[in-house]
């Protein structure tokens, strides 16, 4: 357990006042992936504010949530759930605890090496990696040949001319902040 | 910083109306018709999209799920790029469109990100962003005035018996304070399109709910329950096809509903534009989606 505590951590971090939470769960009522989540959102800032960081990083919660801001349009104290969320994968990471749905972090990486690499999302690239690092390889077959029959998914990477800045912006980013470890 | 020299509504279109246009790696790829659809439809009604030259990926979610810092530095490339073309921006992309619009803000605020990432920009391409440029959605450039008043002139096939349940996503429309495109929870702006054409849209209750976004590779549990709900909520309001403005939307929308049963067509509103203006190209569009739009369309006798 940190000798902070973790809200003011993460007000300091991120700038979300947790501890303006009443728990009247409109964030929870609005999410779209609660049904699959084993904490519901209100439940992690509540966590947060008990400095329960043991329980939040094991969750599946915080690798489940899609970013769509539902809970943070319909926050009365105005707090984005979504981004305590991003804090909290990147704090399971940099301690080395293993992701509760570790294919999404996979997923995430192999997207982003595309980027680095080519300054856009190569898509048959990053989609290989990702399933050769998580053997699923025969999840979608038939869906991805109606995407090469459609060429909906090119077969050959593009590069942007200027790919060298894409690659400094990422040195940038391992450099001063708090890229995520492993990411 | 608009070059919107002369705003003449004339037989042939807005003349004059210039964008710097951000397509995005979807719209190169599994929503290559939304491309095609956005840049013909722009054409035909006179406004002009000149492609930002050697744009880069916005980062889309994994980038914030890596870092704060990328997730307002890659956007934010794009925004110097477009802003020394002088030219204010259009996104059809509902992800890109939000996180150009992150960038902007984040900067314009002077936000510790921001200030951080237009300084390292500033070293890495020899200029910084200025903050000038407005970044626009796609459906807020056609939903101007000139551009509607364009259109009883301009449709010729009016798109009558069509019922729509036009589905909005999450990204394009919160949080309001960034993306200030519609009301968040009760938006109209698809719709309001849609009736131009001569369609009908319905009331349903999914319209701003989310699809799941990216997690159709990694949980595609999750998106195939999400998006059979959405589905499901569409044909109870009474609707026969969906209509998006999000091209992770129509994918996951298009793609994950179930091959044994009835399926409906999920269509971009920049597409129906297109049928609307009678372009024959439309056909080819929809040769790109899972589920074939062309039956419902040729039943109501509209391609």
């Amino acid at each position: 357990m940190a000798a902070v505590g973790l809200a003011s951590l993460l007000f300091a971090e991120t700038g979300q006042v947790t501890t303006g939470c009443y728990n009247c769960m409109k964030c929870s009522s609005g999410c779209p992936v609660s049904f699959a989540a084993d904490l519901k959102t209100h439940e992690v800032i509540r966590l947060v504010n008990l400095n329960r960081l043991d329980k939040l990083l094991k969750s599946k919660t915080i690798w489940l949530c899609a970013f769509c801001k539902t809970c943070k349009q319909r926050c009365p104290n105005d707090i984005d759930a979504s981004v305590v969320m991003d804090w909290l994968k990147s704090k399971a990471l940099a301690d080395g605890i293993a992701p509760a749905l570790p294919n999404i972090p996979v997923m995430y990486q192999s997207f982003l090496q595309s980027v680095e690499k080519l300054g856009r999302v190569y898509e048959a690239g990053w989609i290989g990696t990702y399933k050769i690092k998580t053997k699923t390889f025969t999840q979608d077959i038939k869906l991805g040949l109606k995407m090469i029959k459609r060429r909906k998914i090119k077969l050959l990477p593009g590069r942007i001319r200027n790919y060298q800045e894409i690659r400094k912006i990422f040195a940038c980013a391992r450099k001063n902040d708090n890229i995520r470890k492993g990411l | 910083m608009p070059v919107l020299v002369r705003m003449t509504i004339s037989g042939r279109g807005c003349d004059g109306v210039k964008y710097s246009y951000y397509p995005g790696c979807s719209l190169c790829s599994t929503a290559s018709e939304y491309n095609l659809s956005s840049e013909a439809i722009c054409a035909r009604l006179g406004i002009e999209l000149q492609e930002i030259p050697d744009w880069n990926c916005c980062g889309a979610t994994s980038a914030h799920s890596a870092s704060a810092y990328l997730s307002v530095a890659l956007p934010l490339r794009n925004l110097i790029l477009a802003e020394s073309m002088g030219l204010d921006m259009v996104v059809p992309c509902a992800a890109c469109y939000h996180w150009q619009r992150v960038a902007h803000r984040e900067v314009v605020e002077g936000t510790p990100v921001g200030r951080k990432a237009n300084e390292e920009l500033t070293e890495v391409m020899g200029r910084g962003y200025k903050g000038t440029l407005q970044i626009k959605h796609i459906m807020e450039v056609i939903l101007q005035q000139q551009v509607l008043d364009l259109l009883p002139e301009k449709v010729v096939t009016p798109l009558a018996g069509l019922k729509l349940a036009a589905y909005y996503g999450c990204l394009m429309l919160r949080p309001a304070e960034v993306v200030a495109f519609d009301d968040p929870e009760q938006p109209q702006s698809i719709d309001n399109l849609a009736k131009a054409l001569g369609a009908e849209t319905v009331r349903w209750s999914a319209k701003v709910d989310c699809c799941g976004g990216s997690f159709t590779l990694a949980e595609s549990g999750v998106v195939g329950k999400l998006t059979a709900d959405i589905v499901s909520a569409a044909r109870r309001g009474g609707a026969a096809a969906i209509v998006t403005a999000c091209p992770l939307c129509q994918a996951n929308l298009d793609t994950r509903q179930k091959e044994n049963e009835v399926q409906m067509p999920v269509f971009y509103i920049t597409e129906l534009v297109g049928v609307a203006l009678g372009m024959p190209e439309a056909r080819r569009w929809f040769r790109k989606h899972i589920v074939d739009p062309v039956p419902l369309l040729e039943e109501l006798g509209l391609l």
